[in-house]
């Protein structure tokens, strides 16, 4: 072909953009708080100071972290597949009912890494079977999987709202959420883990779901870049009319790629459900779905980036949390507008700087043979 | 013709140098084209023809040397410089917004004002004066996509004129068009250059060279080579300056010696999204050891006729056989396993995925084949091994099995469709447009295997828009005209007779099986 169009070099696309775009997130959250009369660079160095400078403060970070792992690869499957999946959401939702009904059912039988497997696969299908009904739309009505997706969002919500309050709940009890689970449905904190750095978790409830994350980052890997599924999803989601034209079958694997989709973002509830509270709660998802999008698209929708991004991502929710707790005059919901910066820099607006990046470069690289 | 001394160039490359990391695409290349005359630039697939004119027009920069526009040493970093300079360039793939009319096309990036209104009316104006002085004949307010493609062509030159082009680069223009398309593009071209302006014209054909060009340059590997007056050169001398070699410019073969039915085609009908029979009541047959040829202004239905054959499109009616089977209803990917290869007519839309690897588009649709396959894992090793010996077999280069396929030269893209085809060895081979955008030598090659593949027992239908390459290759010639086929003809039958059947006016021996 002979269309040039803007490439850039791998580090720069990578690496350069996503910095560039977080130092115009934090310049603009810097005004924000100068606004308000405080220091930026106060700021700053308490928000990563509660993140990163204890290691309780990273527990919590890897912590948060976990969520948007699961929810950001969820995310980038669909996305290969040319495929927008904004219900991470709900599918994470429904996945912790998974998780809890399996906990409920054997926390008092067995051990925690037996009831574990099982909780995983639960999560799982609950979570794809969330995504079943809009992937099937999608693939044979051609309804929209941005509508159905965030309507199954709402369902999911109203459906857990019912059933914590008016099946799961413990009678007698005020709060909508079930009874603790005993240790067989608890996931282990990893302590371990730091005490290896050298660092104390304290109450951070960082645990397995973390690795659990990374070996689901890694299988997310080998599914798109050395399965024949993963070649199929690609070819799918770059060129449809190629993908025709080389026998993929489109139904079965857009409603496959999404229950993988789905079944990535059930397994998030592990974490919360299974690894924190010990319970179903509502709203526990609290927004891990959303930020998911914004992590695969900061980590370019590859495992490694997403892994990255979702650290990052668990730097600003941490470290926000210290803030709003520190320095009182920047409040909780100021804290929301500089995430949310992030994610329009780093999400939504990903691309801007992009042609900009591109002209700059076509300027100074020639000087550079090869 | 030629302005010496007294005028500068429209256009002078001085030591123009580009290398993509390993592929050195241009090298040192000198060039001055005279302002007012037609400059034709032919050379080889991955010459680097397009990478020079997409250094021209602002797409790449060089590494080196300097581009003097009308004598003036100017520096191009986009193509709004480009355009500032008064360079046009219409694409080999056009870059028109489908379901805006010719007027919004043209507008595009020069609308004038927060409200269309204004700059509505004086573009209207301005775009009848330019239809009127060039001979263009669009409609303003057609919409693209109900365009036949000759036509977005001219809008990709009314475009380039509405913006102030003195200097218009086309890069293989009349790959898509049909031979009457391609005669209305040259008559504009030299309407353009009696106007003034300068052409820079790249293509595959050397009859086009000589039938419009003043001057012409060859590039191989790189390098431009040689530069001749057109008047004073010839095809054969081209051919050799292109590939380093004397070409043979007819295909040499012995005589058909056809066995049994293996593809039937009985009673085909076809409709298009909208309902319109694109394929109306077609039937024949193609044997083991024959090439048929279909031969037809695009358009009338050829091209659904290979998409229903392939199992991309279903019939509306008919039957379809394989070996003596009905195939009806079958998935492409189960037409493959029963024998059945497709080269598609648009490389681009359907026979490569551009950002895969080559490798990787190597599979395209035999991506399942064992050989290829671990239990649900691809096996890398043997991927690109196969890879690597395809590349050597047909010369594609770069001979980088790792590199992206937008990054290979179009030619060298039909190449690796053809050669992921040809070699899985089918039993039928339906082929569209084989060697469009491919050089003479690669054309040589390519007609080669084709015939290769005859004699070895294989049944191959070929549809071409080019009358020359369906009359060297094919051993009957279907005429189709509006979804029917409309006759059957010897190769040898006059170009005349197959011309009027192609227009509709019916001659041979009548609709045959
Ligand atoms: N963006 C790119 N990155 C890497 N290599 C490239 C890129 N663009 C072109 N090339 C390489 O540069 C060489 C010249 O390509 P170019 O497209 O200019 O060839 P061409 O003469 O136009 O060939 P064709 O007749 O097939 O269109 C080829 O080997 C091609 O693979
Ligand atoms: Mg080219």
């Amino acid at each position: 072909m002979s269309r040039p169009f803007g490439q850039l070099p791998g580090w720069a696309d990578y690496v350069l953009m996503p910095v560039l775009n977080l130092g115009v997130a934090f310049g603009i959250s810097a005004l924000v708080v100068l606004f308000i009369g405080e220091s930026p660079w106060e700021a700053l160095t308490t928000m990563l100071d509660g993140a990163l400078g204890r290691g309780e403060g990273i527990g919590y970070t890897l912590f948060y972290a976990t969520n948007f792992i699961f929810t950001g690869l969820a995310v980038s499957v669909a996305f290969h597949c040319g495929l927008f999946n904004i219900g991470g959401e709900g599918q994470a939702y429904i996945g912790g009912l998974g998780a809890a009904l399996v906990a409920l059912a054997f926390d008092q039988v067995l051990p925690w890494w037996l009831t574990a497997p099982i909780a995983i696969l639960a999560a799982a299908s609950f979570g794809a079977a969330w995504a079943l009904i809009p992937a099937w739309l999608q693939a044979t009505r051609g309804s929209h999987i941005v509508i159905t997706t965030i309507m199954f969002n709402f369902i999911a919500a109203a459906l857990m709202v019912y059933l914590l309050v008016n099946v799961l709940k413990v009678p007698g009890a005020m709060a909508p959420e079930t009874r603790t689970f005993a240790a067989g449905g608890q996931l282990p904190k990893l302590g371990w883990l730091l005490e290896l750095f050298g660092l104390k978790i304290g109450a951070a409830p960082f645990n397995v779901s973390f690795l659990i994350a990374l070996v689901a980052a890694f299988g997310v890997w080998v599914l798109i870049w050395r399965t024949r599924f993963g070649y199929e999803i690609r070819a799918t989601g770059i060129s449809p009319s190629a993908a025709i034209y080389a026998g993929i079958p489109y139904v079965r694997l857009v409603v496959v790629t999404m229950l993988i989709s789905g079944g990535l973002a059930g397994m998030m509830a592990l974490n919360p459900v299974m690894g924190d509270a010990q319970r179903l709660q509502v709203e526990f998802v609290g927004g891990a779905g959303f930020v998911g999008i914004a992590v695969a698209l900061m980590g370019r929708s590859h495992p490694l980036g997403i892994v990255f991004a979702a650290i990052l991502f668990g730097v600003l929710y941490q470290g926000g949390a210290e803030l709003a707790f520190w320095i009182p005059t920047i409040s909780r919901d100021m804290i929301i507008v500089i995430q949310g910066l992030v994610i329009l820099f780093a999400g939504a607006l990903e691309h801007m700087f992009r042609p900009a990046l591109v002209a700059l470069f076509a300027r100074a690289i020639p000087a550079r043979a090869g | 013709m030629t302005q010496t001394a007294a005028a500068p160039p429209a256009i002078e490359l001085v030591g123009i140098d580009k290398s993509f990391g390993q592929v050195h695409a241009n090298r040192d290349i000198n060039l001055a084209v005279a302002a007012g005359s037609i400059h034709g630039i032919i050379g080889e697939n991955g010459a680097g023809k397009s990478t020079l004119m997409s250094i021209l027009y602002g797409f790449y920069q060089a590494d080196r040397g300097d581009i003097l526009i009308g004598g003036q040493k100017t520096v191009i970093r986009d193509s709004a410089a480009a355009i500032a300079a008064g360079i046009g360039m219409v694409h080999q793939h056009f870059m028109l917004v489908e379901n805006f009319t010719v007027l919004e096309n043209v507008m595009l990036g020069a609308e004038g004002g927060a409200t269309l209104a204004r700059g509505t009316a004086a573009a209207r104006e301005e775009l009848k004066r330019i239809e009127r002085e060039y001979g263009l004949d669009v409609d303003p307010d057609a919409v693209i996509e109900e365009l036949p493609v000759g036509r977005q062509q001219r809008v990709e030159i009314l475009k380039a004129l509405f913006r102030g082009a003195e200097i218009l680069i086309l890069d293989e223009p009349t790959g898509v068009l049909t031979p009457a398309e391609a005669d209305h593009l040259f008559r504009i071209l030299k309407v353009l250059k009696e106007q003034g302006k300068t052409v820079i014209l790249i293509t595959h054909k050397l009859r086009e060279i000589m039938a419009i060009t003043d001057t012409v340059s060859v590039m191989r590997r790189g390098e431009l080579v040689a530069t001749r007056r057109t008047a004073e050169t010839t095809v054969e001398e081209l051919a050799e300056l292109m590939v380093g070699r004397r070409v043979l410019l007819r295909v040499d073969k012995g005589p058909a010696a056809p066995r049994e039915v293996r593809l039937g085609v009985e009673n085909l009908t076809v409709r298009d999204g909208r309902g319109v029979t694109m394929v109306d009541d077609v039937s024949f047959a193609v044997r083991a050891g024959e090439i048929v040829g279909i031969a037809g202004v695009a358009g009338n239905g050829q091209s659904e006729l290979l998409e229903a054959i392939a199992g991309i499109r279903r019939p509306a009616s008919g039957t379809i056989t394989l070996g003596g089977k009905s195939v009806g209803g079958l998935d492409p990917a189960a037409l493959r396993r029963r024998g059945l290869a497709h080269v598609p007519e648009d490389r681009h839309h359907m026979g490569l995925v551009l950002p895969f690897e080559e490798n990787e588009n190597a599979i395209l649709g035999y991506h399942g084949a064992p050989e290829y396959c671990r239990g649900p894992f691809l096996s890398l090793d043997a991927m690109r091994r196969d890879a690597k010996a395809k590349i050597e077999k047909y010369d594609i280069r770069p001979p980088n099995c790792r590199l992206r396929t937008a990054n290979f030269s179009g030619g060298n893209q039909q190449k690796i469709v053809l050669a992921r085809e040809i070699e899985r060895d089918p039993d039928v081979l339906i082929i569209g447009q084989p060697t469009r955008g491919v050089d003479i030598g690669a054309i040589e090659f390519i007609h080669r295997r084709i015939v290769e593949m005859r004699d070895a027992g294989k049944a191959i239908l070929l549809v071409s828009v080019e009358l020359d390459e369906i009359r060297a290759l094919a051993d009957r010639i279907l005429v189709m005209f509006a979804g029917r086929v409309v006759g059957e003809e010897r190769p040898d039958c006059g170009e005349q007779t197959l011309g009027m059947m192609m227009a509709g006016v019916s001659g041979g021996q009548g609709a045959s099986a």
